[in-house]
């Protein structure tokens, strides 16, 4: 497993120590005796409608998929981005495999825990797709703003 | 039409592009099948019983002459020299080698075509009605909302890995060609008192093992909220749909396990929620969309053709074929014609390159150059004069694509089965042929009146068999093929989901089984009554006990 990060709009292994994790049950039961933690980890069947109030202070936010076919977790990391204005870190920890990371990128993610041997090849997919029919969490400018950006330049 | 601008063309030859790469991947050991399987199901390809098949993907069953030719062209380059229709107004090719799947592609590129979210637990090929824009009845055209969610939905990131397979199907006519009432969602185009058109949105319909009629959730949906409100429907879906039971995953049972009412309010509540107009698209890029979607330029013409009239006075055949393969049109002086893909003792859906061909040349001299596939696995030339009639008549002839039986007993509904697929507990096509050849007499078939038999090879149901007039499904016995059979579904908009009668029966026994069925529909019918409509009115009983009697 290898951890990688956005460098520049790069993907690349990052080298750093691991955050100190809690779990959102253990930090929700008792805040107190995890002060210290800098992760937050949030299980992929957790509703995240109050989840406001948690996340002031962590950098990171993880959260799970484990199998790369159990998507919640797309859904859970839009909403922190896109809902609740998450800005920290949002991590993918579980299967995660070269062809997914361009959808967790798509939908706020920005660190990922990559299951695969091949980091180059996992940043390499990330280019696979210069448009995007719609808008997420990444802020690129879905094809039909496009279309109407062109259409009222011409 | 629609026609790919730069955005849609680019998105489609990085799909290839990518796709090759997977596969050069796998031809090069670098992958092995079992890592391979999820790449290949998100763009169609399946590995069958003997062979590799690859689904393509006719978005809303619309295809121009050009596509219907690069179809062909497929067939017989890298086929057997046919494809099959599906009931999802797809296309399969059942024969490729896995390493020409990537010029597949490229060649469906070059005609604006792909297989991009045939498989897998994504949201699927939109569906529609086969004579939308042509329809008597409909209040607008669906097809321009139907490209609105192929494009919103194509690599959605968030909604690529739902719990299960997801399929959306669109009408605009009060009379249902698109079966919305059994679809994961289902959207009817519709005017309110006011005047004001909107969807009416179906959620949780579908066959398989558990088989629901969809409820409606939301009685009207401004149409420019289209997207939202379904980007709302799937993240409750991603998010709350079960994933520990495959045969619980679909949203149907989510939807009946929360009640629709509740349901409905987890949607609402989400949707209020979201930044629409990040979603929704503006007013611009809906005109747009729609303008591709305009009428073809028909000529003024009177209603009735006097030619027409004279070679339907001359011609029984033709006259027969009109009156079971022609549809009304809303433009005066022209007519939709359905051709069928069923013909006595055929496999139902089975086209051969030559007749693809045939039907484009057809399609480009007398219907503007469009075809359309249908959910029950036939073809429509949407716009063709009523002068013109006799002669397409003769051009399907010539091709052996003129049975004269639309909705009637041998226009049946089979899903590969055993001869093709993996999960099947029968065969359905050996059965639909022969219950086709049981009633090869076209006149008594056409006395019929409409009937609806659909054949699925397992409880997955992709022969709809849950909705059929009479349905029939195969089942394992102790490793022996037998087939249960229902009466009284229906697809349509007075959808219902058949009644089992009796235990299984055999192979031979289902033949003499429907012969009695329609025996016993023929002895007890009033007036013209639809068989449909019988069996309602009389029950399973006279039916059972027609059943039994002779077992
Ligand atoms: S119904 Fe069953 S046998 Fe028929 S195609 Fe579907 S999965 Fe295969």
């Amino acid at each position: 497993m290898k951890l990688l990060k956005f460098n520049a709009g790069r993907l690349v292994p990052a080298l750093e120590e691991p955050p100190v994790e809690v779990s959102l049950e253990d930090w929700r039961a008792n805040p107190q005796a995890h002060a210290g933690a800098t992760a937050l980890k949030i299980s992929n069947a957790a509703p995240l409608d109050d989840i406001a109030g948690d996340l002031s202070g962590f950098s990171v936010v993880i959260l799970a998929f484990p199998g790369f076919k159990d998507g919640r977790a797309y859904s859970q990391a839009r909403l922190l981005r896109e809902r609740f204005g998450y800005t920290g870190e949002v991590r993918a920890c579980g299967e995660i495999l070269r062809d997914q990371i361009f959808f967790m990128a798509r939908c706020g993610f920005d660190a990922f825990e990559f299951s695969g041997a091949d980091a180059d090849s996992a940043a390499a997919a990330l280019k696979d797709f210069s448009h995007f029919y719609q808008a997420a969490a990444d802020g690129t400018a879905p094809v039909w703003r496009r279309r109407l950006a062109r259409a009222a330049a011409a | 039409m629609y026609r790919y601008d730069e955005f849609d063309a680019t998105l489609v030859a990085e799909r290839v592009a990518q796709f090759r790469g997977q596969v050069a991947r796998r031809l090069s050991g670098e992958l092995t099948e079992d890592e391979f399987k999820p790449l290949r199901l998100m763009n169609g390809l399946y590995l069958q019983l003997h062979a590799y098949m690859l689904r393509v993907a006719i978005p809303y069953g619309t295809l121009s002459s050009k596509q219907m030719r690069k179809l062909a062209f497929i067939a017989r380059r890298y086929d057997k020299g046919y494809g099959h229709f599906t009931t999802r107004q797809n296309i399969q090719y059942n024969w490729p080698a896995l390493a020409d799947t990537p010029d597949i592609l490229d060649a469906l590129a070059e005609a604006e075509m792909h297989a991009i979210q045939t498989s897998g637990n994504c949201i699927r090929n939109v569906t529609s009605d086969q004579y939308a824009g042509a329809a008597a009845d409909e209040v607008e055209d669906p097809r321009p909302y139907a490209e609105m969610i192929r494009q919103w939905s194509t690599f959605h990131p968030e909604f690529s890995f739902l719990p299960r397979k997801f399929k959306i199907a669109v009408t605009a006519s009060d009379h249902d060609r698109a079966a919305v009432k059994v679809h994961d969602i289902g959207l009817r185009l519709y005017r309110n008192d006011k005047g004001e058109a909107g969807f009416e949105v179906i959620v949780g319909g579908g066959l398989g093992r558990t088989p629901y009629v969809g409820h409606a959730i939301r009685k009207f949906l401004p149409k420019e909220h289209l997207l939202s409100y379904l980007e709302a429907i799937l993240r409750v879906y991603n998010l709350q749909g079960r994933r520990d039971n495959i045969y619980k995953a679909r949203i149907k049972i989510l939807v009946n396990a929360e009640g629709a009412d509740n349901f409905a309010a987890m949607v609402e509540k989400e949707w209020a929620a979201m930044k629409k107009t990040d979603i929704d698209l503006p007013r611009e890029e809906i005109e747009r969309i729609g303008a591709y979607f305009a009428p073809p330029a028909f000529e003024t013409l009177p209603e009735e053709s006097a030619s027409l009239e004279e070679q339907r006075r001359r011609d029984p055949d033709f006259a027969r074929w009109l009156r079971t393969n022609m549809a009304a049109h809303k433009t005066p002086g022209y007519a939709i014609v359905n051709v069928s893909l069923k013909p006595v003792g055929g496999v139902p859906g089975d086209i051969s390159d030559g007749q693809m061909e045939a039907l484009a040349d057809l399609a480009e001299d007398y219907s503007f150059d469009e075809i359309r596939a249908t959910h029950e696995q036939n073809l429509v030339l949407p716009h063709v004069r009523k002068d013109d009639l006799c002669a397409v008549w003769s051009g399907l002839k010539r091709a052996d694509l003129a049975t004269p039986n639309i909705g009637l007993v041998s226009d049946i509904i089979a899903c590969p089965g055993l001869d093709y697929c993996t999960l099947a507990n029968t065969r359905s096509i050996p059965i639909a042929q022969r219950i086709s050849e049981r009633f090869a007499d076209l006149g008594d078939q056409e006395s019929l009146g409409e009937l609806k038999i659909k054949i699925s090879g397992c409880i997955n149901a992709c022969g709809h068999h849950h909705v059929g007039h009479i349905g029939i499904l195969g089942v394992d016995k102790k490793g022996e093929e037998f087939y249960q059979i229902t009466l009284g579904g229906s697809g349509a908009e007075d959808a219902s989901l058949g009644d089992i009668v009796g235990r299984g029966l055999s192979a031979d026994a289902t033949i003499d089984a429907v012969e009695k069925i329609v025996a016993c529909y023929r002895a007890n019918r009033q007036d013209n009554e639809r068989f449909l409509d019988a069996y309602r009115r009389l029950g399973a009983e006279p039916f059972k006990e027609a059943l039994y009697e002779a077992a």
